[in-house]
C-alpha cells in the first residue's frame, strides 16, 4: 500500500502530521511518503491511498480510510474536477512528487530546461523567454524577457539574480506552495536566468512567516548545488516588513539596510543589488521558466488571452467552500472562479465582495463577475490581478471597516519615505473613523485658537468627508513612490464606489462617486 | 560564555556574506529574544556601521524587538482572508483567555489563507481555528 500525505505548511496546520503518525501506527507495513500538496485546501489533510483520495482526514478517520470504508472518499485525485479542469504547467508536480527527491524531479522532466538552455546559449534563452510572452507574475506584469535582456547587456563582471519570495499579500500562497512543494523548479529557473544574463549568484528573499519554505529551500539548494554549479544560491530571510516585497526595498533589505523604497531610475536591472545589474523576479515567474525552456516558447504562449500569455496560478481564499490553488490559462472569468470552482461562500451567504490582487487590490461586486482574469481587463475595471490572489467576503462584510483596514495596513507597513503614503494613510484612517460616526464636529479647542486661521471652523458632513477621502486617495495614487501608497486607494475607493450605503453616503453623493 | 563573546561568534559566522546585518540580527533575536542597546553598540563597531544605522535597521522591521517577550507569543493572522473567515471576532472572544498566558501578536498573512483563521506559535502553524481550538492552544502554552 502506497500512502501519500502532504507535508506542505497548510496541510500541517490542518493536522497532517498527526494523521500520518496514526496511519504509521495502524498500518506499519504501508509505504508512507510525504508529498507536495495538490492545493485542494478544503480537503487537507488529504490522504492518498493507491491513488484514491480521502479528505479532510482526522486521526479518527484513519481506520476507515485504511479499510476503504471511509465516507471521505473523493475517488481518484487526478480525476477530481478541481484538478482535472486545470492547466498545470508550473504546478505540474503538485501533489505528485516528494519535494526534495532529486530522482523524482528528474524523472518528471526536471533539469531538462536547464540542459536545453546550456546547449542553446544565453542569447537563445532570452529570445525564448521573450517569445513565450512571460510577464512578471509578482504583480506589475513587466515582460520577463525584456528585463533579462537589459541585465544581459549591462556592463559589469558581477550580476545577480534575486528571487522575490516575500509573498506578503493576503490571499496569496502560490509562492509558498511552490517553494515547499517543488523547490528544484525554482532553483532550475534561477539557474537558467543566471545563464541567460551572466550572473553566477542568486538570492532568494523569503519572508520570515514561511519557516517551512525556508527549510525546504535550504535543503534543496544543498542537494542540487552540484547540478546548477557554477551558479550559487543563498536564501535570505526577511524580517516582517510587507514593503520589502517591493522590488527596490527588497534590495535595500538584502543589503542589510532599512527596507526603504528606492527612487527609479536607476533601474535595478542596471544598478540593483550592491549597485550591480540585477534581475528581480517573483517566484512564479522564475518557476515558469523551466517549462518554457523544456517545451519551447510556443507551447507556453499558446495558453492565455491577449497580451496575458501562459497560465496563472490563481489562489482562492477567504470565505469560499473550495479554496486552494487553481492554475489555469488567463481568460477565465471572475464569476467562474468564485462560483464554479470555489463553490461559492463557505458560510452559504451570498457573496458581497471579492478582493482581487491582495491588500492593494480593488473590491469587486458580483456585477464584475463577467471580467476575464487577465492583466488588461482588471486594469480597465479599476482593479488589478497582482499576484493572483482572490479573497471572497460574504454579506456580513462591512466595507467601511474594510476600507479603514486598507488605510490602517498602509499606515502600519509604510516605509515612510514619501508623505502621501506615510501621512495620507493615517489621515485616511481618521477620516474613515469620522465617517463611521457621522462626520466631523465643529472646530475643537486647538483649531479655534486665533493662530490656526487656516483650520476649518465648521463641522463636516459625511458627504464632505467622502469627497475629502477621494481627494486624499487621488493624492496618494499619484504622489506615492511605490505601490503601497499608490495602490491603497484601490481597495478604499472601490469599497466606497460599490457599497456607498456602508459609508452612509447620501443619494446625491452616490451619483457623484459612481 | 559571556554575551559579547557569543555576539562575536555570531558576527564571525556570517563574515563571508555580502550585507550580513539581517542574518546576524535574526540569529541574535532568536538566541536572546531581543536586540538591546548594548548589542546595537557591539554590532556597530563589529560591522563598521554607525549606531544610528544599526538602530535604524532594528527599528524598521517588525521581527526585531527591543525587549524580550515576557509571555509566549502567539501570532494571529488578522489579514483580509482571515477576516473574511472571522478572525476579528475570534480575537475579541479570546482576549480574556489569553490575558496572562500569552502575548497575541498580529501578523498579516501566514500564507494559509484558504483555511483561516490561522495562527503560528514558533514555527508551528494552526488552521481552522475557532474559540475552542484556540483556547486549547493557549492553555497548552
Ligand atoms: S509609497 Fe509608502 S511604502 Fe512606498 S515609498 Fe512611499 S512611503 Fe514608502
Ligand atoms: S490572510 Fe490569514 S493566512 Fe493569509
Amino acid at each position: 500500500m502506497r500512502i501519500a500525505i502532504s507535508d506542505d505548511a497548510l496541510a500541517l496546520a490542518c493536522g497532517a502530521d498527526q494523521v500520518a503518525e496514526a496511519i504509521a501506527k495502524a498500518a506499519p507495513d504501508a509505504d508512507i511518503i510525504r508529498v507536495s500538496s495538490w492545493g485542494m485546501s478544503w480537503l487537507e489533510p488529504l490522504v492518498e491511498v493507491d491513488g484514491i483520495g480521502y479528505g479532510p482526514a482526522t486521526v479518527d478517520d484513519v481506520a476507515a480510510i485504511l479499510d476503504g470504508s471511509s465516507g471521505l472518499n473523493i475517488g481518484r485525485i487526478a480525476n477530481h474536477p478541481f484538478i482535472a479542469r486545470q492547466q498545470r504547467l508550473t504546478f505540474a508536480r503538485a501533489g505528485i512528487t516528494q519535494p526534495l527527491d532529486l530522482d523524482e524531479y528528474r524523472a518528471t522532466g526536471g533539469w531538462l530546461g536547464l540542459e536545453k538552455a546550456r546547449a542553446a546559449g544565453a542569447d537563445a534563452v532570452i529570445e525564448t523567454v521573450t517569445d513565450s510572452g512571460l510577464r512578471g507574475r509578482g504583480g506589475a506584469g513587466f515582460p520577463a524577457g525584456i528585463k533579462w535582456k537589459t541585465v544581459a547587456s549591462a556592463d559589469g563582471p558581477q550580476k545577480y539574480i534575486v528571487c522575490n519570495a516575500d509573498e506578503g499579500d493576503s490571499g496569496t500562497f502560490a509562492d509558498r506552495m511552490l517553494m515547499e512543494g517543488d523547490p528544484y523548479c525554482l532553483i532550475e529557473g534561477m539557474a537558467i536566468a543566471g545563464l541567460a544574463v551572466g550572473a553566477d549568484k542568486g538570492y532568494i528573499y523569503v519572508r520570515s512567516e514561511y519557516p517551512h519554505a525556508i527549510a525546504k529551500l535550504n535543503a534543496a539548494i544543498l542537494a542540487s548545488a552540484h547540478i546548477v554549479t557554477p551558479f550559487d544560491i543563498e536564501v535570505r530571510v526577511g524580517a516582517g516588513a510587507y514593503v520589502c516585497g517591493e522590488e527596490t526595498s527588497l534590495l535595500e533589505s538584502l543589503e542589510g539596510k532599512r527596507g526603504e523604497v528606492r527612487a527609479k531610475p536607476p533601474l535595478p536591472a542596471l544598478e540593483g543589488l550592491f549597485g550591480k545589474p540585477t534581475v528581480v523576479n517573483n517566484v512564479l515567474t522564475l518557476a515558469a521558466v523551466p517549462y518554457i525552456l523544456a517545451n519551447g516558447a510556443k507551447a507556453y504562449a499558446d495558453y492565455g488571452m491577449g497580451r496575458s500569455r501562459g497560465t496563472m496560478p490563481i489562489q482562492l481564499a477567504g470565505n469560499l467552500k473550495h479554496g486552494g490553488l487553481f492554475e489555469t490559462a488567463f481568460g477565465i472569468t471572475l464569476g467562474e472562479l468564485v462560483n464554479d470552482i470555489g463553490g461559492g461562500t463557505e458560510s452559504g451567504e451570498p457573496v458581497k465582495a471579492v478582493q482581487v490582487g491582495g491588500p492593494l487590490g480593488a473590491f469587486h461586486p458580483a456585477s464584475d463577475f463577467h471580467l476575464p482574469f487577465d492583466y488588461e481587463s482588471f486594469t480597465a475595471a479599476d482593479g488589478l490581478i497582482g499576484h493572483g490572489g482572490i479573497v471572497v467576503f460574504d454579506e456580513s462584510a462591512d466595507m467601511l471597516a474594510q476600507a479603514r483596514f486598507a488605510m490602517e495596513f498602509c499606515a502600519a507597513e509604510s516605509c515612510g519615505k514619501c508623505t502621501p503614503c506615510r501621512l495620507g494613510s493615517v489621515r485616511g484612517m481618521e477620516v474613515l473613523d469620522r465617517i463611521k460616526t457621522g462626520g466631523r464636529a465643529a472646530a475643537d479647542s486647538v483649531e479655534s485658537l486665533p493662530q490656526m486661521h487656516n483650520a476649518p471652523k465648521q463641522g463636516r458632513s459625511t458627504d464632505e468627508e467622502l469627497s475629502l477621502i477621494s481627494d486624499l486617495c487621488e493624492t496618494m495614487k499619484f504622489g506615492s513612490l511605490c505601490a503601497l501608497g499608490g495602490f491603497t486607494p484601490y481597495p478604499v475607493m472601490s469599497a466606497i464606489r460599490h457599497w456607498p450605503e456602508d459609508f452612509g453616503a447620501s443619494a446625491d453623493m452616490v451619483k457623484d462617486i459612481s | 560564555m559571556d554575551k559579547t563573546a557569543r555576539l562575536g561568534e555570531i558576527v564571525a559566522a556570517h563574515a563571508g556574506r555580502e550585507g550580513p546585518l539581517l542574518p546576524v540580527l535574526h540569529d541574535i533575536q532568536s538566541e536572546f529574544g531581543c536586540i538591546d542597546e548594548e548589542t546595537k553598540r557591539f554590532l556597530a563597531s563589529a560591522l563598521n556601521l554607525s549606531r544610528a544605522e544599526v538602530h535604524g535597521v532594528v527599528s524598521f522591521y517588525h521581527d526585531f524587538k527591543s525587549e524580550p517577550a515576557k509571555l509566549p507569543v502567539l501570532k494571529l493572522c488578522r489579514a483580509e482572508a482571515c477576516q473574511a473567515r472571522g478572525c476579528d471576532s475570534l480575537a475579541a472572544e479570546i482576549s480574556v483567555v489569553a490575558k496572562d498566558r500569552c502575548e497575541i501578536e498580529t501578523v498579516y498573512c501566514l500564507g494559509l489563507c484558504s483555511v483561516g483563521p490561522n495562527a503560528m506559535i514558533g514555527a508551528d502553524v494552526h488552521a481552522r481555528l475557532d474559540v475552542g481550538k484556540l483556547t486549547q492552544l493557549i492553555e497548552a502554552l
